[in-house]
């Protein structure tokens, strides 16, 4: 490659520059611009004029019910279908490495919902969910539970989506365990069986901790992504979040507040708030995927 | 081998009950799809429709436009594919192959982006977007798609593990940078470029929030979003929202049935959400 030049450096920001255009307008330019915006008080966007710049939309969200709703259903979310995730896709990783035929054809079915799109899903999952004429609850009723009002009683929208998020994201979760799993190095269990150790021994004494730096990445990942949900209840309860605000998300909170609302500097703060949520969450990955491997 | 035998199909039995359970929305979507009205509403259920209502499928098709929607659909996902492709190839080959001042930095600097949630890019830009007058236009469905600084990184990776004397015999014979690239490292890259691509066009196909937000007329909606608009006028017609959803799902699953081994070894690689 050699040593960089005037002539390098001009030769690469051509290769560059279509990339970096794109990139430097619509990501990091926005990413400024929106923290700008969160500090404008009162704002004409259709003459994008600033009349007064101020702390007033952290303040508001800081008084906002609504604000706090979201956050606490964002997190009984996040608490919701994460490690009800990762233990059954765990599980089915597990039965899927151990040497049976139809592997690949497992395999397949458990990712299809992760490829689909999740608007189309969740209006299908709208009417499995239908209180009087949902298939779910038919077969619940075989077991002589009254029918659910799933989507219309505010105590059971939070339930629904996340049975729904937990579905449509298994396949992705087994595919990555699949693959950690895969690189454990099949001498250990070999070496521990001979000198016998059981199956449950095997499971808690090799594959947990060796596994443990997969189990991290897709905990981070999982949490990521369950904080940023919004599709889904959208799509859900067609158009709105929830019954009685029972599915209202800081996305969605967002959305109401710019797309609902006009108010785009107390959008920017939300947004905000959630970039700050997540930057800490990918901070502890950084950290603890570099120092704490635990073997 | 009682004990192995029992295990096994413990395995099978549990495995087979959770593929069902998977499955079981998509059966359910697609047998709801062609009954017929009073065959969708009724307690207990029943499972098979008595006739095969393919008209449903013409019906849905015909109360919403959903043949502009899917041609948008195509539009948006090929175009932002493209582009995608050829702004990775040339900004992974220049920071894998070449060497220029600020290149470390800048490569920093790109990945840092990666952990802003799109949530906060919204509001920027749909001000930006409105004032350059693309709102309800396709390049506000294509253009900011086209570059992605995870593409970018993967396909890094991918050129940096192609030995460097393969370029110093190329430029001994008098071959240019550019022609290297394309006619060396882009062949040499295919199943990189492939998956690249293959997730990129499942996340543009499925993308909902960002065409919601930039589009106004009918005329300019996607699937997704002109599905949840149907599924508003439709209410509680459920035959033909099940026939509208399937049209959507079903090229997605064919596709991915057809592609799956690039599909799995990139997210398996990549480790990334679709």
């Amino acid at each position: 490659m050699g040593r960089p030049t005037l002539k390098s450096t001009f030769t690469a920001f051509l290769y560059l520059l279509p990339a970096l255009l794109i990139i430097t307008v619509f990501t990091i330019y926005p990413i400024i611009k929106s923290l700008l915006i969160s500090f404008y008080n009162d704002y004409d966007f259709f003459q994008d004029i600033v009349y007064e710049r101020g702390i007033d939309s952290y303040i508001y969200l800081w008084n906002d019910p609504n604000f706090h709703l979201a956050l606490k259903n964002t997190f009984i979310f996040v608490i919701g279908v994460v490690p009800c995730s990762i233990i059954l896709s765990l599980l089915i990783a597990i039965l899927l490495n151990t040497n049976i035929k139809l592997r690949a054809l497992f395999r397949t079915v458990y990712f299809i919902p992760f490829v689909t799109s999740v608007v189309a899903v969740s209006i299908v999952w709208r009417w499995i969910f239908h209180t009087e004429y949902g298939v779910l609850n038919y077969f619940l009723g075989l077991f002589g539970v009254d029918p659910i009002a799933w989507l219309t009683d505010p105590k059971w929208a939070m339930p629904s989506l996340i049975i729904l998020s937990i579905w449509k994201g298994l396949g992705y979760n087994i595919i990555i365990f699949l693959a950690g799993l895969q690189n454990i190095n099949d001498q250990y269990y070999l070496a521990a069986k001979i000198d016998g150790a059981s199956a449950i021994k095997r499971f808690f004494f090799i594959t947990v901790p060796l596994l443990s730096p997969t189990t991290f990445f897709v905990s981070v990942v999982s949490i990521i992504g369950s904080f940023k949900v919004f599709d889904e209840i959208y799509a859900l309860f067609g158009g709105q979040p929830g019954p009685a605000s029972s599915a209202l998300t800081v996305v969605y909170y967002i959305f109401e507040k710019f797309y609902g609302e006009w108010n785009f500097g107390v959008a920017s703060a939300a947004a905000y708030c959630l970039f700050i949520i997540i930057f800490i969450l990918t901070l502890i990955q950084l950290y603890i995927g570099k120092r704490k491997v635990t073997y | 081998m009682i004990r192995d035998a029992l295990s096994k199909a413990t395995i099978y039995i549990t495995l087979s009950l959770g593929g069902v359970l998977m499955l079981l929305p998509f059966i359910w979507m697609l047998l709801t799809s062609f009954k017929a009205g009073n065959e969708v509403m009724i307690m207990p259920p029943v499972w098979f429709p008595e006739k095969f209502h393919f008209e449903n499928y013409k019906e849905a098709w015909e109360m919403a436009p959903f043949g502009r929607y899917l041609f948008n659909s195509i539009t948006v996902t090929v175009l932002s594919t493209i582009g995608e492709l050829i702004t990775t190839i040339l900004a992974a080959y220049a920071f894998s192959k070449m060497n220029f001042w600020g290149r470390d930095v800048l490569f920093a600097i790109l990945l840092g982006t990666m952990m802003v949630p799109g949530e906060v890019l919204l509001i920027p830009n749909f001000v930006l977007l409105s004032d350059l007058g693309w709102i309800d236009q396709y390049e506000a469905l294509i253009i900011p798609w086209t570059a992605s600084v995870f593409a970018i990184f993967l396909l890094r990776q991918f050129f940096l593990s192609v030995p460097k004397d393969l370029s110093y015999a190329a430029k001994i014979d008098g071959c240019s940078d550019f022609r290297f690239l394309w006619t060396i490292m882009v062949p040499l890259a295919k199943p990189a470029l492939f998956t690249i691509a293959l997730l990129k066009a499942i996340g543009s196909w499925n993308a909902f929030l960002w065409p919601l937000i930039v589009t106004s007329s009918k005329e300019m909606r996607t699937l997704p979003v002109g599905l949840t608009a149907f599924s508003t006028e439709a209410g509680t017609v459920y035959e033909l929202l099940m026939a509208a959803s399937t049209m959507i799902i079903l090229p997605m699953i064919i596709l991915y049935i057809i592609l799956q081994k690039y599909i799995i070894q990139g997210i398996a690689k990549a480790g990334i959400k679709g």
